[in-house]
């Protein structure tokens, strides 16, 4: 199980494939699509990488409520326990 | 008394395309124009779809008229006579009668009367359906030849103020004949359906919600109600989607069944001369080839820049470009795959005509 440093590490990882954006940019309080500019199509693409990467499921309709990266973080951690 | 033999079909051995045909409408709509309806700009239609432009058919052309021009064209391409099409499979959710079929009078219109005729409601995926329907009807000696037509003019069911799906949308017709041949052209079909996203993709409303509204309005004055934005979707119900869910299934979903597709056609993606998915979204497109992880020498149907995305009719235009644009393809394996309201999907390995 991935502590919440490191779900936010792979999350940024993720990000930075899919959109390219330097990996310290993602950080909690940033709202994925205010801020880091990520469009829907790039968040579903996020979200199937992640599934992937910490073994968890994010239903289609959890995506809705995943506003910022902490959310996202949260959520995982949530999944794993 | 004995009992007697019945006799069945003979049988051929084999089943290909022999003929392709398309039609695209006069009407070109750029991202300017839909920046007129929705609050958007030609950049953001771009980044997240791929489109510049679609091609839609004015008001005098209908489905069938489309229809009847891609069948005419893959009925000459193929080198035979109309008479000899002994079925014609229309695959279209445009068509605006419940019944009778399209597909009748298109049969009738191109000269393939009296051959059976029916309409296919696969959205999406209804042109692999149909070449799916076509390969065991040549090959169970129900027909010699078959007529599989997608066609749309879904600018008939949009609604140009909404922004889950009109935008990405034009008209359009493409057509193959498929008949008899020694050597296999067409894979079997990796086909299927998940219902429990039935809701989806679809129309606003259904017809019963017309019927209901109509009754309403006649009772009252009919302006308050049309008025209300509910009444305003019975009054002519336009497709919607939620693209979220549906992009996630059109890839990683779809991925899977493409690969399952090259795997029961015993081939790898390193046998293939071209790919051509639903031409539903370019992200969609780019995302497949890429989870397919598909050679560079395979050419990649990308006709939804120009033309949108035609629904049933997106895999045959989108192919009859590629065959127009790189004629050495003809006799190469093509990997195509149809995906939408339903949901329901489709995939096969053809040999390009």
């Amino acid at each position: 199980m991935a502590s919440n440093e490191e779900i936010l590490a792979g999350l940024a990882e993720i990000v930075n494939e899919e959109t390219g954006l330097a990996p310290e940019a993602v950080e909690l309080d940033k709202s994925f699509t205010d801020d880091l500019d990520i469009d829907s199509i790039s968040m579903m693409t996020i979200v199937v990488n992640a599934e992937e990467k910490f073994d968890v499921k994010i239903p289609d309709e959890e995506v809705k409520n995943l506003k910022t990266v902490g959310d996202a973080v949260s959520f995982i951690a949530g999944a794993q326990a | 008394m004995s009992t007697p033999t019945l006799k069945q079909n003979p049988t051929h051995a084999g089943s290909t395309i022999v003929g392709i045909g398309a039609y695209r409408p006069s009407v070109i709509v750029t991202n300017e124009d839909v920046c007129q309806w929705i609050d958007s700009s030609d950049e953001w239609i771009q980044q997240r779809t791929g489109i510049i432009t679609r091609h839609r058919a004015p008001r005098e052309v209908s489905v069938v008229d489309m229809a009847v021009d891609a069948g005419a064209e893959a009925i000459k391409n193929a080198g035979i006579e109309p008479s000899q099409i002994g079925a014609v499979l229309v695959s279209t959710v445009s068509h605006p009668y419940a019944t009778p079929s399209a597909a009748a009078l298109i049969a009738d219109k191109i000269g393939a009367n009296p051959a059976p005729a029916y309409d296919i409601s696969a959205a999406c995926a209804g042109y692999c359906y149909g070449v799916a329907q076509a390969d065991a009807l040549v090959r169970s000696g129900v027909a010699d030849y078959v007529l599989v037509i997608g066609a749309e003019k879904l600018s008939d069911v949009i609604d140009n103020h909404e922004r889950t799906i009109s935008f990405l949308l034009g008209d359009g017709a493409g057509a193959v004949v498929i008949g008899p041949s020694d050597e296999p052209g067409i894979s079997p079909a990796v086909w299927g359906s998940d219902g429990s996203k039935w809701d989806t993709i679809g129309m606003t409303s259904s017809l019963l919600d017309v019927r209901d509204f109509s009754e309403q309005a006649m009772k009252s004055d009919g302006v308050e109600l049309a008025a209300a934005s509910e009444a305003h979707a019975a009054l002519w119900p336009t497709l919607r989607q939620d693209g979220q869910t549906v992009f996630r299934w059109a890839v990683w979903e779809m991925a899977k069944m493409a690969k399952k597709a090259l795997e029961v056609a015993g081939i790898t993606a390193d046998d293939l001369g071209a790919f051509v998915p639903h031409q539903a979204n370019m992200r969609i497109i780019d995302e497949l080839a890429k989870q397919l992880k598909l050679p560079e020498h395979v050419i990649i149907g990308r006709d939804i820049a120009d033309a949108g995305n035609t629904s049933a009719a997106s895999i045959p235009l989108a192919t009859h470009r590629l065959l127009a644009e790189n004629p050495e393809l003809s006799g190469k394996l093509s990997l195509q795959i149809g995906f939408g309201a339903g949901l329901v999907f489709g995939a096969q390995v053809v040999r390009l005509p």
